[in-house]
């Protein structure tokens, strides 16, 4: 069997098709085109800090009694509860806020903010927490011993850890007892080209659209246009971490 | 007959019995694994090679995945899976780790435990 490179499925080989004969089109001069390729990664080229994955929130747009996200993560993920919700992993939880002096309450998504400066990966003794050059924190399951150092300091108690023996795992997502994880940004269909995540899908499915996804470098993706748009904020600023999950209204 | 020699004629009785036990065991208590033959004419590397060396190609495409986002399939654990996982009568997959399936057969001959299924799916996604 050779190598088999090429993953992109008939459909969206057909889009890339009539997109090259769209840039081909508008062509002004040799070497000098109005219109670039999305930048596809090949799935044998490494990721680059060329790119940064993160997520956009937007608090005022998260409805009232909707866990269309976390049920749309659950289901991408493999997340299966075992009737202990106090141990069952949640990799995106939605939570209220609430204004002691007012009485507003805020409701919003919330999951690992892929920091650019982790504590998670400061204080791994292996090395199993890290961050992928293109933003994506993640845990190196093959590494990791579950000591939970990670959990104790991460500042948005992103993470959970497997307790039990689990059976039934997605192939696209591996995990299992005695690991710690958390919101990979669905780094399995970053890899595949997806431009979107399980949440940011489902939040769009239910008509509200609280949870854009995209790369926070790229100028041409729509986060970028909203981020230099709307006052957005960071969860906990205050410790300059730099994170690639960003929320207006809060 | 003096306890020496008792005990003498008694030892190589032992041993002439833990050799004739060996020997049986040799030719076949231990069963040889089933190696059920996979999707298409050839594995990813020649059968010699992937036996002595899948894991060396695991471990090394698993690092590749997991922190440079590398995906290609030659030695993803996912398609080895893929092709490897056998059917049932109803055409569903079997877990490579069932009784007498790929990984397990093989894996309980060598008496070498397999660790990958704890958190890798077992069978293929369709």
């Amino acid at each position: 069997m050779s190598e088999r490179a090429d993953t992109t499925d008939p459909s969206r080989r057909g889009f890339l098709r009539r997109a090259v004969a769209a840039a081909a089109a508008v062509t002004i001069a040799p070497g000098i085109s109005l219109v670039r390729l999305a930048d596809a990664r090949p799935p044998d080229q490494r990721v680059t800090d060329a790119n940064r994955w993160g997520l956009l929130v937007d608090a005022s747009k998260c409805a009232d009694g909707c866990g269309a996200c976390v049920d749309a993560c659950n289901e991408e993920n493999g997340l299966k509860g075992t009737g202990r919700p106090a141990t069952d992993a949640q990799w995106i939880r939605t939570v209220r806020l609430r204004d002691k002096a007012t009485g507003r309450e805020t409701r919003m998504p919330y999951m690992c903010q892929h920091c650019e400066h982790p504590p998670c990966v400061d204080v791994c003794p292996t090395g199993a927490s890290f961050r992928r050059a293109d933003g994506i924190v993640l845990v190196d399951r093959h590494i990791c011993i579950g000591c939970r150092y990670c959990m104790m300091a991460c500042p948005y108690k992103a993470r959970s850890f497997v307790h039990e023996d689990l059976t039934g795992q997605k192939p696209d997502v591996p995990r299992g007892k005695g690991c710690v994880e958390s919101c990979t940004l669905c780094v399995q269909r970053v890899d595949a080209g997806d431009r979107s995540t399980a949440c940011a899908d489902a939040c769009a499915k239910a008509g509200h659209r609280a949870i854009v996804f995209g790369d926070l470098k790229d100028p041409k993706s729509e986060i970028f246009d909203l981020l230099a748009k709307l006052p957005t904020r960071q969860i906990r600023e205050d410790l300059d971490l730099n994170t690639g999950v960003r929320y207006h209204g809060v | 007959m003096s306890p020496l020699r008792t005990f003498f004629y008694g030892l190589v009785a032992a041993l002439a019995l833990a050799g004739a036990a060996g020997g049986a065991w040799a030719e076949g208590r231990t069963p040889l694994p089933t190696i059920t033959k996979g999707k298409g004419d050839q594995c990813v590397e020649p059968t010699a090679v992937m036996r002595t060396d899948h894991m060396r190609f695991l471990l090394h495409q698993r690092d590749e995945t997991v922190h440079g986002g590398i995906r290609t399939k030659r030695h993803s654990l996912k398609e080895c899976i893929e092709c490897h996982a056998a059917r049932d009568a109803t055409g569903k997959p079997m877990p490579v780790t069932a009784e007498g399936q790929f990984c397990q057969s093989c894996h309980s001959f060598a008496a070498v435990h397999l660790d990958c299924f704890s958190c890798h799916a077992t069978t293929p996604d369709k």
